[in-house]
């Protein structure tokens, strides 16, 4: 019996087309356009002028406090912009601006570095390296790692949980980067385990992916202290929370973090990253984004510069197929919708998902008939058809009392509901509130 | 028979004695003293209970006005200048005199000057469509179409336009209470003096984009040029972000700069037409030829 969580999910198809594709390095972007608020927080502080030559990995934007990180230039080039560039909703948002400076060396040449192993910088070293090297958790909340790891003293630590679950359906990008980068990411939850430091790690695979699974057994067959985990398929098992309650059985409190159990839980994407900066000192510069959907005529796994416009994605993959409908920045249960394709790639972008026409259309909304699925289906054990309801009225207070703070916006209750009735969109819309009436009232 | 039917009247009229008695001495025990005055004000105000005032309705005015030393800074904008004096004369209180405003649309990008470049699917309101995007033209400033502030109107002073899916205000109905201000989650809604004949200039656009990405976005949007500026003898225009705006106080409607305006986005209203040149946008001949449409 493979582990689970206990409470709802659901089980969307897979459709992950390009779980067979390896990452490929996305070829040299002529501009990249990055944002100064690509996480959670606080935006970055910018600090390059316009025409100011730039190095690769150089620090363009600096962190404007605890919770806010860096922003290093992917490329190297000339500073042209500073500029309010669209974002995925629409609306501007401040932008650096970079062409990239075709003829520059380190634009051209990709070094391929060796696996090292042996851990040379202390404790502090390690989380200075994080904290500068502007890495936040690319599982797509963007929650600035160095936050995460800072664990305060009176909390007491038991173990550290890597999320390779990707439960979102069509994104492959942890997938692939847990096959080609075993090792990698096998050290970098070493470095973890030794700075923060914790004995234990798991980390949480779930049964489509056996290759992974198979890879991450072979490597850590020695490794007493890093368990491999198989998990069941289903959706939202990616969650912390939910994913905490799989593994190890343990309930975050409502309002907590997955500290007050005793757990961090980081992507493996974020490992990675980690792995980079500090044993080469890498900073984060580029990502794994999955671009795919049905009709592509190639879809595919790249290694892309954070900055990327989303258009060279969608010319390298075949350009946008007839009768597409949708661009979705993120995967179909959570992402969100793009606007332009003019918007760039950003540290959370996960994937590019083309959705025709037959996909994207929403069904007709009616009435609900109080079936009760998407109780039934609620991870948190909310009542999403109260939520929405209470939201659409505007009974705010009912609403807070209701718990609508501690929805994760996984999407279930509207995906499996059978009047077709926007239930996040309204929930989402009574958080929103929710959460500035109480920030008010502080 | 008869002794059944004596008893049950003489139970029942003994039980209404003694929960007379009871009333009687509760309503003397716990009663509390309201300020007559309060009730006689709130009979003079307009009893629409909009939140016009700032207050929880009408009631709660009645009582902040009575209660309160200084009530030059409260307003009833639905009942106006009479009503405010009349209480004033009650109270034996001195009151502001305010000049009448009325909820103008500073948007003029209807389906054909402004084109639709996505489509929205999801709840239509206005609310949730802008936290999640910037509505369904290029234009991340303007109407999003969805009529939060007809829903929001107490007094159908509003509806929309199917044609331009732009609301439209009747200015006759307006009493100024301020709700459609209020629920424009893009802040389109403004209120200004109603004048004379509720004669208006007004810019009719808030994009702040530079001129060519508006202009882009919208066929009638102001591209920040400052011709109008220029013209203006009174120096009432001011341009801020590529956007111009009129202020009312220092405006003496004389129209100079809806002339010069090279994209129309300056916006007059119920003057009378000009020789041939006719860019009046919401008159009331206008208003009173199309059929009101409620879109709830």
């Amino acid at each position: 019996m493979l582990k689970t969580f206990s409470k709802g999910g659901i089980h969307p198809s897979g459709n992950k087309i390009t779980s067979t594709k390896e990452i490929k390095r996305f070829p040299l972007p002529k501009v990249v356009v990055v944002p100064i608020s690509q996480h959670i927080g606080i935006p970055s502080e910018i600090i390059v002028e316009v025409k100011e030559k730039v190095k690769k990995g150089q620090i363009i934007a600096k962190s404007s406090g605890f919770v806010s990180t860096n922003i290093h230039s992917p490329v190297a080039g000339t500073v042209t912009k500073l500029d309010k560039i669209i974002d995925s909703r629409g609306y501007k948002k401040q932008c650096i601006v970079i062409r990239t400076d075709l003829k520059d060396v380190s634009n051209l040449e990709e070094i391929e570095y060796a696996l090292k192993e042996e851990i040379t910088l202390t404790p502090k070293e390690i989380f200075q390296r994080i904290s500068d090297s502007g890495i936040v958790g690319l599982g797509g909340a963007t929650f600035p790692s160095h936050v995460k790891l800072s664990v305060k003293e009176d909390k007491k630590l038991e173990c550290l949980v890597i999320n390779g679950v990707e439960c979102e359906p069509y994104l492959t990008a942890d997938h692939r980067l847990m096959i080609e980068k075993t090792r990698e990411i096998v050290v970098g939850i070493k470095i973890l385990m030794y700075a923060l430091p914790v004995n234990k790690a798991i980390i949480g695979i779930e049964n489509d992916k056996k290759n992974a699974i198979q890879s991450f057994l072979s490597v850590t067959k020695n490794e007493k202290n890093i368990d491999v985990a198989v998990l069941k398929v289903k959706y939202p098992q990616g969650s912390e929370k939910q994913l905490v309650k799989a593994l190890l059985k343990r309930e975050v409190p409502k309002n907590g973090l997955p500290l007050d159990v005793g757990v961090v839980v980081h992507n493996v994407g974020t490992i990675f990253a980690i792995y980079q900066a500090v044993q080469y000192n890498i900073p984060l510069m580029e990502r794994v984004v999955t671009v795919t959907g049905k009709k592509l005529e190639n879809p595919s796994n790249y290694w892309v510069k954070i900055g990327t416009p989303i258009k060279d994605l969608i010319k390298e993959v075949g350009g946008i197929p007839e009768g597409t409908r949708k661009l979705v920045n993120g995967g179909p249960m959570m992402g969100k919708a793009i606007k332009s394709t003019d918007v760039p790639i950003t540290k959370g972008t996960s994937g590019i998902l083309v959705i025709s026409e037959d996909e994207a259309s929403r069904g007709e909304q009616q009435n609900c008939i109080r079936c009760g699925k998407c109780v039934y289906v609620c991870p948190m054990g909310l009542e999403p058809y109260l939520l929405m309801n209470l939201s659409e009225k505007g009974m705010y207070e009912k609403a807070f009392s209701e718990d609508i703070l501690t929805c994760i916006e996984c999407g279930s209750c509207s995906y499996v509901c059978p009047s077709n009735r926007p239930l996040l969109d309204f929930i989402r819309f009574g958080k929103e509130i929710v959460k500035n009436l109480q920030n008010a009232k502080k | 028979m008869t002794v059944s039917v004596l008893y049950s009247v003489l139970l029942l009229v003994s039980l209404g004695i003694i929960a007379a008695v009871v009333l009687f001495v509760v309503s003397k025990k716990f009663y509390v003293y309201e300020n007559p005055l309060i009730a006689e004000v709130e009979e003079m105000l307009p009893s629409a209970n909009c939140g016009g005032c700032g207050s929880p309705g009408c009631k709660a005015f009645a009582e902040k006005l009575v209660n309160t030393e200084d009530i030059s800074d409260l307003f009833c904008p639905v009942g106006g200048n009479d009503v405010m004096k009349l209480v004033a004369s009650t109270l034996g209180k001195e009151v502001a005199e305010k000049d009448p405003t009325v909820a103008v649309v500073r948007c003029q990008g209807s389906c054909e000057v402004r084109r639709k470049t996505t489509e929205y699917q999801g709840p239509r309101t206005c609310a949730i469509s802008a936290m999640i995007y910037s509505g369904e033209t290029d234009c991340q400033y303007g109407c999003l179409g969805d009529g939060d502030c007809v829903a929001a109107c107490k007094f159908d002073a509003m509806y929309m336009n199917e044609e331009t899916e732009l609301p439209v205000v009747i200015t006759d109905k307006c009493t100024s209470c301020g709700a459609c201000v209020e629920a424009c989650p893009k802040d389109i809604i403004e209120m200004r003096p109603k004048n004379k004949r509720d004669l208006k200039v007004f810019v009719g656009c808030l994009n702040e984009d530079k001129a060519g990405i508006a202009k882009k976005a919208c066929d009638v949007a102001c591209i920040g040029c400052s011709k109008c500026q220029d013209v203006c003898p009174k120096d009432a225009i001011s341009i801020v972000n590529n956007l111009a705006y009129i202020d009312p106080v220092l405006c003496t409607l004389c129209r100079k700069c809806v002339s010069v305006c090279p994209t129309h986005s300056i916006i007059e209203t119920n003057f009378p037409p000009k020789k041939e040149k006719i860019v009046i946008k919401k008159t009331e001949a206008n208003v009173k030829s199309v059929k009101p449409q409620k879109n709830a």
